[in-house]
């Protein structure tokens, strides 16, 4: 059974090396969250389980909800056949969420392991379709696109309509793990698209991927003024250290 | 005449051998525009189907026999098929309800509710280049004959036509749902898979009616 109070997360992918992965991976982030893999057919090849994926929505299920997240076609359809078969109190807390699997995964582990609610779990996982550019302007050549962890950030092109807030990591993870959660997480509250050193601030591997520890400058950018209070509000939670020493 | 448990049981043992001896086919179809494991997929469903007609139960129906495919193709196809079948059957099967008995009307219910089934759970449109371009033509023709009164074993006829047709229809098509739709323009010329195992199935279902009926 999962973790009384919290989200249960099941994986369904066509391969069990991808679900078993995925656990790895959002472990690292979600150490104590539920997440359950369901990968590949019953026999151990490509596919899709019925039985795998309604036996981890049962398992991930501990009255708080499960979320599903689903690789290709099948595993939806799979995963939606799967709910057809609970009964309607369950079904009602089981969200098949459309996100990319592993942005989305992360990020839900990460809400999950919180202890978020429901809905908040789901948002976080549907915060991933935003980061993975889906809706939205990409044309986004970002100001200071010469970012990057330097430090000219004084005159870059195209600033004349956008606004930087310069800072140093001052916590002792930096920009890794649960820091760079509370950043995403952040940054998806807001309609603006804001950047990390030209990272986009909503995708959770992206910015985890730019490897900032502490002491590392860095440029959080809105292309245009109207993302001026996020770039505040995420640069106020970067310098208040995320609440590390 | 109308069709019952005699007919449900011989229908599933055609479909098993049908799709058995086509399965290279389907594999083939599927494996030019899709992951070529339709074939294969439908082959284990319906073996593992057969030893369970052997436990139904005396008195079981047309229903209960569709049932039994639903929850074992769902449970044993690992692709798409799987759900999408699965589906149709289980529509199917509320809609034959408790009859012992299936006449012109009630088949062509069924085919409507299983066509019905597989849109909600894929939402494929016709011209999708889906198994609906099969399924759809099915039903429409299965109506007209069973309005035009024909019985049981004629409106399953009328439906495996047009499901053939349907299915050979596709292969101009460009896939607009499924694995296909990731080839784009070069999933023209090919046969949708999903199609082809429908207008087998469908034309199975009327062989058994019409060697019920000559029974």
């Amino acid at each position: 059974m999962g973790t009384p109070g919290k989200v249960g997360i099941v994986f369904v992918s066509h391969s069990a090396g991808i679900a078993d992965g995925l656990v790895q991976l959002a472990r690292q982030m979600a150490p104590t969250a539920t997440l359950f893999a369901a990968g590949g057919t019953d026999d151990g090849r490509i596919g899709t389980s019925f039985d795998l994926v309604t036996a981890g929505i049962a398992e991930a299920d501990s009255g708080s909800g499960v979320v599903v997240l689903c690789d290709l076609g099948s595993a939806i359809l799979t995963a939606e056949t799967a709910l057809d078969f609970l009964d309607d109190e369950s079904r009602d807390r089981v969200r098949i969420v459309d996100a990319p699997l592993v942005e989305g995964g992360v990020a839900a582990a990460v809400a999950a392991e919180s202890g978020d609610a429901l809905d908040r779990v789901v948002a976080a996982a549907e915060s991933a379709r935003w980061a993975a550019g889906d809706g939205e302007p990409t044309g986004a050549t970002v100001v200071g696109a010469n970012a990057g962890g330097t430090t000219d950030t004084a005159a870059p092109q195209p600033a004349a309509s956008g606004y930087t807030r310069s800072i140093r990591l001052v916590n002792s993870d930096g920009l890794h793990a649960r820091p760079a959660a509370e950043l995403v997480k952040l940054a998806s509250t807001f309609p603006q698209k804001v950047t990390v050193n030209g990272t986009d601030a909503k995708s959770l591997l992206g910015i985890m991927s730019l490897g900032l520890t502490k002491g590392a400058q860095v440029d959080i950018t809105s292309k245009d003024l109207s993302g001026r209070e996020a770039v505040d509000a995420l640069a106020a939670l970067a310098e208040s250290g995320f609440g590390e020493a | 005449m109308g069709l019952d448990i005699t007919w449900a049981v011989d229908w599933v043992r055609r479909s098993a051998q049908v799709i058995s001896e086509h399965r290279v086919a389907l594999i083939t179809l599927d494996r030019e525009i899709g992951d070529g494991d339709h074939g294969e997929n439908m082959d284990r469903g319906f073996q593992a189907v057969l030893p369970k007609l052997d436990d139904l139960a005396a008195g079981s129906t047309p229903g209960d026999v569709l049932k039994l495919v639903a929850t074992t193709l769902i449970s044993t196809v690992g692709g798409a098929a799987g759900p999408l079948y699965g589906t149709a059957y289980l529509k199917a099967a509320a809609a034959a309800g408790s009859a012992v008995s299936l006449d012109g009307p009630a088949v062509a219910a069924i085919l409507r509710a299983a066509r019905d089934g597989v849109v909600a759970r894929g939402k494929a449109e016709s011209g999708d280049k889906t198994m609906i371009d099969a399924w759809t033509p099915a039903v429409e023709a299965a109506d007209a004959a069973a309005a035009a009164g024909t019985d049981s074993a004629g409106v399953l006829d009328a439906a495996a036509e047009a499901a053939e047709a349907g299915a050979l229809a596709t292969e101009p098509l460009v896939a607009r749902k499924g694995r296909a739709s990731y080839l784009g323009e070069r999933s023209a010329g090919h046969r949708d898979p999903g199609a082809e195992s429908s207008a087998l199935l469908l034309r199975a279902a009327a062989e058994s009616a019409a060697a019920s009926a000559g029974a």
